[in-house]
């Protein structure tokens, strides 16, 4: 399968240098990567500017309201398990208005891969703190400086029993590609933090170039749920790749027995017309 | 003093001079600029506010209620989603008797996703006991807004206040606004009303209520609406005698007297209209306008009264009404019926999702409607 595959051949509105280009195409590699077809995946977004993903990816997409990212994704999971199901959502949709949602799809496990693009600040508002800008920072509804901290979104999800945890950077998309592919491999709720600029209300792309690291560059075992809870309390520099994977019983896994097949897989069978047609007779 | 202000800035200069205690707000087109204008008030000193930084529109009014469950003077806004996200604290805030003043930039709901101006999240509302008033211009953003503290804090009503107008016709649209100089000569003085709780006298809120108890609270809030019109023309007054400015009506008439058929709007609209009753005067056709401030509670006897005698009304409804009327072609139908008027209504939902609504749709509509059934009919332009 092409690249161009998932391509709809929409030119994208998002700013030059934004950092949906290179999630956009890490994505669309992955896709192709690993030889699906556009018609077994599902992309589901929120609001925000990552949200005009699911018109430059040609496969099944749902363009949601704010925040219900992951319910939506997990109830298309459950109608048709055989679905490939990635959410996308950005800091605002996935950690302000949609955050509740976070925690119950990790300690559920369905297998579904949430990316959220994190510039740390509403972008599609024009500029406004969210929970992942840094303290301090001046934003237009924080011309003060932000005095709330941060939300750690991989502690979270680490806390919340994600089964994968990863976090990658819009720049870096070669290795972005691989974190997709994965986490749409990995039988579960693959949880993809991935850090981009907002090049026109909060740029960080040069100090995020200077922080992020590979993991794999410096070794660490994915399977230690000790280290992955102390890398991602990293500041200094931000290390990107797998935190932590571990193997877990799926949500969908607990409602085989009860939906098989699935709703979205049965057929009705074909109607009975001989007592119709004895009637002619 | 006149500065040069979108409808948004408007309303943001009227909460400057309202000088509210606790605001609080979360980010949604074409909202925004209202709260990051109070933001910058605050850094500049101009406005000694708390801003609490929600999660969302929900939490937003959540905020608001507890800082005016003990007497803080509160503002929020939103549109479209962001106020049925927040739909059920917004029916709490007036249930408390919490005299929270909201802005709301209408903006049509999804799906699809358009952020252009409809009336359909103002609508839903309707029933809440939220005093509503809808500013058709920049210059009416800020008076309403004031006027809405007003009747909002009075202590014959204490029930909130929302202040509506069209996205980017109006929030984003430059227009010259005079400010009022001295807001206090306005406003009630702070503190002016008994919050329900206070800290030297421990009392609680929102517990269970037995079905006669829960009918109490309900009929006293009906009768607490039944005072807005007469508060409403009070501050109206007084915003007249500083100003000359008069909304004390609660809506407004243009060439009605000797009119066969009056035209009725809300918002951006109107200015369109009102050309069009020019333009079909100047060929002698009896036409007139009224548009409408006061939402609710709707001025029934008053725009029966206007109405009275003249053989058509043609509602301009920036709506799309499914399976029944428009909900203000709906209110202008009880307020004939009322009063026993037989006057031929027609409704258009005109302007849905944004669409431009001209002085030549208006004169075609007066046309069609001449042709047509009274009913309820979509505009599709010319």
């Amino acid at each position: 399968m092409e690249e161009r595959a998932f391509d709809t051949g929409r030119r994208p509105v998002w700013c030059p240098g934004c950092g949906n280009y290179g999630i956009l195409i890490a994505v669309r590699r992955a896709l192709a990567e690993l030889g699906l077809r556009p018609e077994e995946v599902v992309v589901v977004t929120g609001i925000g500017c990552h949200g005009r993903i699911s018109d430059y990816l040609k496969v099944n997409a749902f363009h949601t309201i704010h925040g219900r990212v992951l319910p939506l994704a997990t109830g298309i999971k459950l109608a048709n398990p055989r679905l490939t199901v990635i959410g996308h959502a950005g800091d605002g949709d996935a950690y302000a208005i949609g955050l509740g949602h976070l925690p119950h799809a990790a300690r559920r496990n369905v297998d579904i891969t949430y990316i959220v693009h994190d510039n740390m600040v509403f972008g599609l508002t024009t500029g406004q703190v969210t929970p992942t800008t840094p303290l301090g920072v001046r934003t237009k509804s924080t011309p003060f400086g932000n005095p709330e901290r941060p939300l750690n979104p991989l502690l979270l999800a680490l806390a919340s029993g994600a089964t994968f945890v990863a976090r990658g950077f819009s720049g870096d998309v070669e290795h972005l590609k691989e974190l997709v592919k994965q986490g749409i491999r990995h039988k579960g709720f693959a949880f993809i933090e991935v850090l981009q600029p907002c090049v026109t209300f909060f740029n960080t792309y040069k100090e995020l170039k200077e922080k992020v690291y590979r993991l794999e560059d410096e070794g660490h075992d994915p399977t230690d749920f000790e280290a992955a809870l102390r890398l991602a309390q990293r500041e200094d520099r931000l290390p990107i790749g797998v935190f932590y994977k571990v193997e877990r019983p799926t949500f969908e896994e607990a409602f085989a027995h009860a939906m098989n097949p699935p709703p979205a897989l049965r057929r009705l069978a074909p109607p009975d017309l001989s007592r119709l047609l004895e009637s002619f007779r | 003093m006149k500065l040069l202000l979108t409808g948004n800035y408007a309303a943001a200069y009227a909460v400057r001079d309202a000088q509210p205690d606790v605001i609080s707000a979360y980010p949604i087109t074409p909202q925004t600029p209202i709260i990051e204008k109070l933001a910058e008030f605050i850094d500049s000193g101009e406005l000694k506010a708390k801003f609490v930084r929600v999660e969302s529109e929900h939490s937003a009014m959540a905020a608001l209620i507890g800082a005016a469950s003990v007497g803080a003077r509160t503002y929020t806004a939103t549109s479209s989603q962001g106020l049925l996200y927040m739909y059920e604290v917004v029916w709490w805030a007036a249930g408390a008797r919490l005299p929270i003043v909201m802005g709301l930039v209408t903006r049509a709901l999804g799906p699809p996703w358009n952020i252009w101006s409809d009336h359909a999240d103002f609508f839903t509302v309707r029933s809440s006991g939220w005093t509503m008033l809808f500013a058709s211009s920049a210059q009416e953003v800020y008076d309403l807004t004031l006027i809405a503290y007003c009747v909002a804090e009075h202590r014959d009503v204490l029930l909130p206040a929302l202040v509506a107008w069209d996205a980017f016709e109006v929030s984003h649209t430059y227009e010259p606004v005079e400010l009022v100089e001295d807001a206090t000569r306005l406003l009630p003085p702070k503190g002016a009303w008994a919050p329900p709780l206070a800290a030297e006298d421990p009392a609680s809120l929102g517990n269970l209520a037995y079905p006669e108890e829960y009918a109490e609270t309900r009929r006293l809030m009906v009768e607490a609406v039944r005072r807005v019109p007469l508060v409403f023309a009070e501050a109206a007054g007084r915003l007249r005698e500083l100003t000359g400015r008069d909304y004390s009506r609660g809506y407004e008439c243009y060439r009605c007297e000797d009119a066969e058929t009056v035209f009725i709007a809300m918002g951006s609209v109107y200015g369109e209209v009102r050309s069009a009753v020019d333009a079909l005067r100047a060929r002698g056709v009896p036409v007139g306008a009224l548009k409408v401030w006061l939402y609710r509670p709707f001025p029934y006897e008053g725009v029966a009264r206007v109405l009275d005698g003249k053989k058509m009304a043609i509602v301009l409804s920036r709506t799309t009404s499914l399976g029944a009327m428009g909900p203000l072609a709906t209110d202008v139908a009880t307020a004939l019926a009322l009063k026993g008027c037989s006057v031929k209504l027609v409704e258009f939902s005109a302007g849905v999702g944004g669409v431009d609504v001209t002085e030549d749709d208006v004169v075609a509509m007066y046309k069609a409607a001449l042709e047509r059934e009274g009913g309820t009919y979509f505009w599709r332009g010319r």
